[in-house]
């Protein structure tokens, strides 16, 4: 998968079936988000853990650096497939769900609400995906000489706002690179979000936030 | 009698229960991870053996060969006494529980109070764990575990209770048989009810593995244990499982007997046992599957505002009916009606503190 992007394209074409067998799992995948959402959006226990944990005003989400799930349950409508469309996002119909109050009951609606859209989202894109056509823009060259220069590029990930800063100073490597996580943004708020609830409340806390740790530590 | 000598015979029968005890455990271990493996939709174990079948046998193994550890910081006594503690009394409970009408160690005419009163003496025993093992970990699962074993004997013990104010007696043979034709299910539901929740608490499992819990307490006070010492929890564990599940089967579902019929041959009564324990067993082991843990001042106020005022209701309708001799089936009609009411209630609760979200559900489920 990661070897599979290149710069100008992908490494080779689809595999044979690629369309029928994507639609099956996607039948899959919508399944079990309805059999989740059965099972756990009204769960008495799950209701009664989850729902007023460690609500977040807008505000503070904002100034602490949210993004993504984290930041659109506090109430803020922030997607930055809609905010700066990159790639082909325009073109897709989706909904950015937000919650009220940013607990993390909330937070669990919005990740649920998500998959959806993002079924929603791979089905309009198998519907547009030309059956042929250039995989890679012609006359790539292997090694890239950037001209000097900085830029930052971000874009919307599962977990937030995933960024890269990037200087160049000419020559095929870059002179300087910093990644900006979303799962470190969010898990620095872990303190403030458990202050004053039960040691058991820490763990739902700490699950809501999504932290993958490698992703913390770059 | 199994013997003629009353000497050889209760060794007799201690060792089939000194026999019994670790297959079931290692069988029930087996069947919990296949249980819960295909309720995820995994396999559970399939390397070991045919179908995994060995796997627990290998586990056992592992656990005995490995290294018995004990913290440097450890209370000594308190902490290498501690599975002791918790193991003898499941085992000691075991000793009158009659598994067929005939199949038992001794009968004691206080069979049930006997069975009560020991298995609750393993809470001490957790407690030691918690205390010696110097872990605040352990620590914190083990004054967990006080606080709900000791508030969940109390509902368990008074729906036992209402059990003994029927059948007149504290004897499990004579209970058993009592029943007759309908088992006391059908008489009191509310208290079955009662009996199996709190039951589901006394073992620790989901959705009230508190003290224990993985992802809270990192296994509450076993923390520290290994091999053969940590095994004992997990041999109390799964003994406690098999004493309630039969306990239930013997008090609530008519025990040996046929369901709404006469007493059945000696080798049905095994079949019939067993099958009415699966029961409960695999109604612990879906309960585990299916629900998330509770946080502790959600299952403490769950005890004592909703289990322990049913129960007394149970034992108040119980006594009306006894009393005054109000024919039998009141007895069922009542307390079907407080089931019902007690189900009702406590759905309302859940429904009047969930409805401040549900409008937030909707909204965000329909795209904000």
């Amino acid at each position: 998968m990661y070897n599979y992007f290149r710069p100008g394209g992908v490494a080779w074409d689809l595999p044979d079936g690629f369309k029928e067998m994507t639609q099956a799992v996607l039948k899959d995948i919508q399944q079990g988000i309805n059999d989740i959402d059965g099972l756990m959006t009204e769960n008495e226990v799950f209701v009664a853990r989850c729902a007023g944990l460690s609500p977040v005003t807008p505000e503070k989400a904002i100034n602490w650096g949210f993004s993504g799930p984290m930041l659109r349950a506090c109430g803020v409508k922030h997607d930055l497939r809609r905010a700066e469309p990159y790639s082909i996002y325009d073109r897709f119909d989706f909904q950015i769900p937000t919650g009220a109050t940013g607990d993390v009951y909330d937070r669990y609606l919005v990740r649920l609400e998500e998959m959806r859209q993002a079924a929603r989202i791979v089905e309009q894109a198998l519907d547009h995906m030309p059956d042929e056509g250039p995989i890679m823009m012609p006359g790539m060259k292997r090694t890239l000489r950037v001209p000097p220069g900085e830029v930052y590029m971000r874009s919307e990930t599962p977990r937030g706002e995933y960024g890269i800063y990037l200087i160049s100073k000419g020559g095929d490597s870059p002179y300087r690179v910093k990644v900006r996580s979303p799962a470190f943004s969010n898990l620095s708020a872990l303190k403030a979000m458990s202050v004053g609830n039960y040691v058991a409340d820490a763990i739902i806390i700490l699950g809501s936030i999504d932290i993958v740790l490698c992703e913390v530590d770059r | 009698m199994i013997a003629d000598n009353p000497w050889i015979d209760a060794v007799l029968r201690m060792a089939v229960i000194a026999f019994l005890i670790p297959v079931a455990v290692i069988v029930l271990t087996y069947l919990e991870r296949k249980f819960i493996g295909r309720i995820q939709m995994r396999l559970g174990p399939m390397r070991v053996g045919p179908y995994g079948t060995l796997q627990t046998v290998a586990d056992t193994i592992k656990l005995l060969t490995k290294e018995d550890l004990r913290p440097q910081s450890a209370d000594r006594w308190t902490f290498e006494l501690a599975p002791f503690v918790v193991v003898i009394p499941t085992v000691v409970a075991l000793v009158t529980l009659p598994v067929t009408a005939d199949l038992f160690v001794r009968n004691l005419t206080l069979g049930l109070f006997f069975i009560v009163a020991v298995s609750g003496l393993s809470i001490v025993g957790l407690v030691m764990a918690g205390w010696g093992s110097d872990n605040k970990y352990a620590l914190l699962g083990g004054v967990r575990a006080a606080a709900q074993l000791i508030s969940y004997e109390i509902p368990l013990v008074l729906a036992i209770l209402s059990v003994a104010m029927l059948s007149g007696s504290l004897n499990l043979v004579e209970i058993v048989n009592g029943q007759g034709q309908v088992p006391f299910i059908v008489w009191q539901p509310l208290a079955f009810l009662i009996f199996t929740i709190a039951g589901l608490a006394e073992l620790y499992r989901n959705p009230f593995d508190i003290p224990v819990a993985e992802s809270e307490v990192v296994g509450g006070p076993f923390i520290e244990y290994s091999g053969i010492r940590w095994s004992m929890f997990q041999l109390a564990e799964y003994v406690n499982l098999v004493l309630i599940s039969i306990l239930g089967s013997l008090i609530f579902l008519g025990g040996w007997n046929w369901p709404l019929g006469n007493q059945a041959g000696p080798w049905l009564q095994i079949v019939w046992i067993v099958l009415k324990a699966s029961l409960f067993i695999s109604f612990f082991f879906w309960m585990r599957a299916s629900l998330p843990r509770l946080r502790i001042d959600q299952l403490m106020a769950f005890c004592w505002q909703v289990l322990l005022p049913f129960a007394f209701l149970q034992i108040i309708i119980n006594g009306l009916v006894l009393v005054y001799e109000w024919p039998d089936w009141t007895l069922g009609v009542l307390s079907g009606a407080a089931m019902a009411a007690a189900a009702y209630l406590t759905y309302r609760n859940g429904r009047k503190a969930a409805e401040p979200y549900s409008p937030r559900y909707h909204a965000v489920r329909s795209g904000g």
